[in-house]
């Protein structure tokens, strides 16, 4: 399946630009915890960013309100132009434990945001086909998830939020799960995938490597609500490593040592 | 990890097993009567038929030709009459108490709005509606389906509640952030994700139904097995009343796995149905 056999099957939305803006949200109301504050970040259409840091720095929060599954405290968040008030399929979410609907097949599960959307039955089927070959889950669209292993679980889950064409990839840690040699595979996939569907992509992960291998720019988050001091973003490391990254060369380590440095300096 | 082959042959012991066991009970009912045995809370066995004797009844009760009397071959009717009133109950309390479930399960009004009264009539069993639904109602058969319908209605009702707030907040957000409406977050995913819950709550109030079948057809009925059970006392005819409980047992375990293969047949390899 190339570029042109997928563009032709959906209507391909561009990537969308994600802007965050002195972002801060506070859990548990006025007496809660600050998990992040002051938080602003502008992701040009396409790119991809990777957000690092110790847990309980914020990640998932600052996902969580691009999603729209949590509301900001304080300042703005808009995906393509426009203010992030509630979940919607313009950003597709992948999530570390997969969340596909135990019920229904692979096959269903891929077409279910389509259905749900309006796509005639026939052509969300068409599309739905088309990104299970892509993901290499053919065999198996007539599997249910509690089949599958995680990995081919997770290939289902990004084949059902590419096939919804979203404007914007929100992944958080989707292979945190998987075991070393799953993993590596699917952070080659995701780098192919990610070519072909050009959606911009914010992934939420604790590996530096897999930062460093997959994104544009690497985003470096501190603090927390344990540290006393709100999650809020340290330094983000532009990755001009080209498109064959290898995670022996010389450049790579040296980049993958700087973040490392920049993450423990908390 | 065992082959299909062992499995069968395993769950062959484990069936031959269960026989034993029943196997084990009708001996020893046999013997007890034999023997005149007085067991604890003055048990008098004496006082049993023996379970030859229930064979060749409940024979003559499904079947005839055997004493030809007024209860001979009698069974289908009564059984009919009963399993229409287990249905009719059952299937109002589902009607019910499902959609209310799901709804007090997904939002906290409608729960805050109906949680007080379900917990105010839920401990208030069966037997104590009786005499109202005498003086509201009159016995017979609608007040024999009302008892039903309330009895089932509360297992099905706390089994759905408890099944849509287990529902992972994480296939809700997956099926919102594909762009599904409110409505159908409920319908394609909610009732879905709490399936194998409702179908617990069904089995045990479609339970309930046989047991207080019996309760609601005492009085005021002709046909039905409750009310031939009533009879057989009336007129002291242990054998029979043995012989309605027995019928009535059969009843209640085959419509469970009528349900639940039925279910099962529905939905196919979709893990919706709890494994048993
Ligand atoms: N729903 C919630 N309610 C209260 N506190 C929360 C909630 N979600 C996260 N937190 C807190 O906010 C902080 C940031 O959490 P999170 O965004 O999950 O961090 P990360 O994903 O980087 O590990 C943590 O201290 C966490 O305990
Ligand atoms: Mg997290």
């Amino acid at each position: 399946m190339s570029v042109s056999d997928l563009s032709c099957l959906t209507r391909h939305t561009d990537g969308g630009r994600v802007l965050v803006d002195d972002l801060g949200k506070r859990y548990g109301g006025a007496a809660g915890v600050d998990a992040v504050a002051g938080v602003s970040l502008d992701i040009a259409p396409g790119e991809f960013v990777a957000v690092v840091g110790a847990s309980g720095c914020g990640k998932s929060t600052l996902l969580r309100i691009l999603a729209g599954f949590e509301a900001p405290t304080s300042g703005t968040v808009e995906v393509g132009g426009r203010p992030v008030t509630r979940p919607g399929p313009d950003r597709g979410v992948v999530f570390q434990d997969y969340g596909l609907f135990p019920w229904l097949t692979v096959a269903e599960n891929v077409r279910f945001g389509l259905r749900q959307r309006g796509t005639p039955r026939r052509r969300a089927g068409q599309i739905a086909d088309a990104f299970i070959e892509v993901v290499g889950l053919t065999r198996f669209a007539d599997r249910f998830p509690g089949e599958l292993s995680g990995g081919m679980q997770q290939r289902v889950a990004i084949a059902r939020v590419l096939a919804n064409d979203p404007a914007v990839l929100l992944m958080d840690e989707p292979f945190g799960a998987l075991d070393a040699l799953t993993r590596t595979q699917m952070q080659h996939e995701l780098r192919r995938l990610y070519r072909e569907a050009g959606t911009t992509v914010v992934f939420v992960t604790h590996s530096i490597e897999e930062a460093v291998y997959l994104a544009d720019r690497v985003v470096v988050m501190t603090g927390g609500a344990a540290k006393g001091v709100p999650g809020h973003i340290t330094e983000v490391f532009p990755v001009l490593l080209g498109d064959d990254r290898d995670v022996n060369a010389a450049d790579f380590n040296a980049l993958e040592r700087a973040i490392s440095e920049r993450v423990h300096a908390g | 990890m065992s082959s299909p082959t062992t499995g069968r042959s395993a769950a062959a012991g484990r069936a031959a097993l269960g026989f034993g066991v029943l196997a084990g009970i009708v001996g020893l009912w046999h013997l007890g009567v034999r023997g005149q045995w007085v067991l604890v809370f003055d048990i008098k066995m004496a006082f049993l038929p023996e379970p030859a004797q229930v064979a060749r009844l409940l024979w003559d009760f499904a079947f005839g030709g055997v004493f030809d009397d007024a209860f001979s071959g009698t069974l289908w009717q009564h059984l009919w009459a009963s399993t229409g009133r287990v249905l009719a109950g059952f299937g109002l309390a589902a009607a019910l108490a499902i959609p209310l479930g799901v709804l007090m399960g997904r939002y906290r009004l409608v729960h805050a709005a109906f949680d007080p009264a379900v917990n105010l009539f839920r401990p208030i069993p069966a037997t104590a509606w009786v005499p109202l639904i005498l003086l509201i109602i009159g016995f017979g058969s609608q007040a024999t389906i009302f008892l039903i319908t309330l009895s089932a209605f509360f297992p099905i009702l706390l089994n759905t509640v408890a099944a849509v707030r287990e529902v992972p907040p994480r296939l809700v957000e997956a099926a919102q952030m594909l762009g599904t409406s409110r409505a159908n977050v409920l319908l394609k995913v909610v009732v879905p994700a709490s399936t194998p819950g409702i179908v617990s709550g069904l089995r045990i109030g479609l339970g309930l139904a046989w047991v207080i079948l019996v309760l609601g057809e005492s009085n005021g009925i002709e046909w039905g097995l409750g009310s031939m059970i009533t009879l057989a006392r009336e007129q002291v005819r242990t054998d029979r009343v043995v012989v309605g409980m027995i019928v009535i047992g059969l009843a209640g375990f085959l419509s469970d796995r009528i349900l639940l293969h039925g279910l099962r047949g529905i939905f196919r390899r979709r893990p919706l149905v709890r494994a048993t």
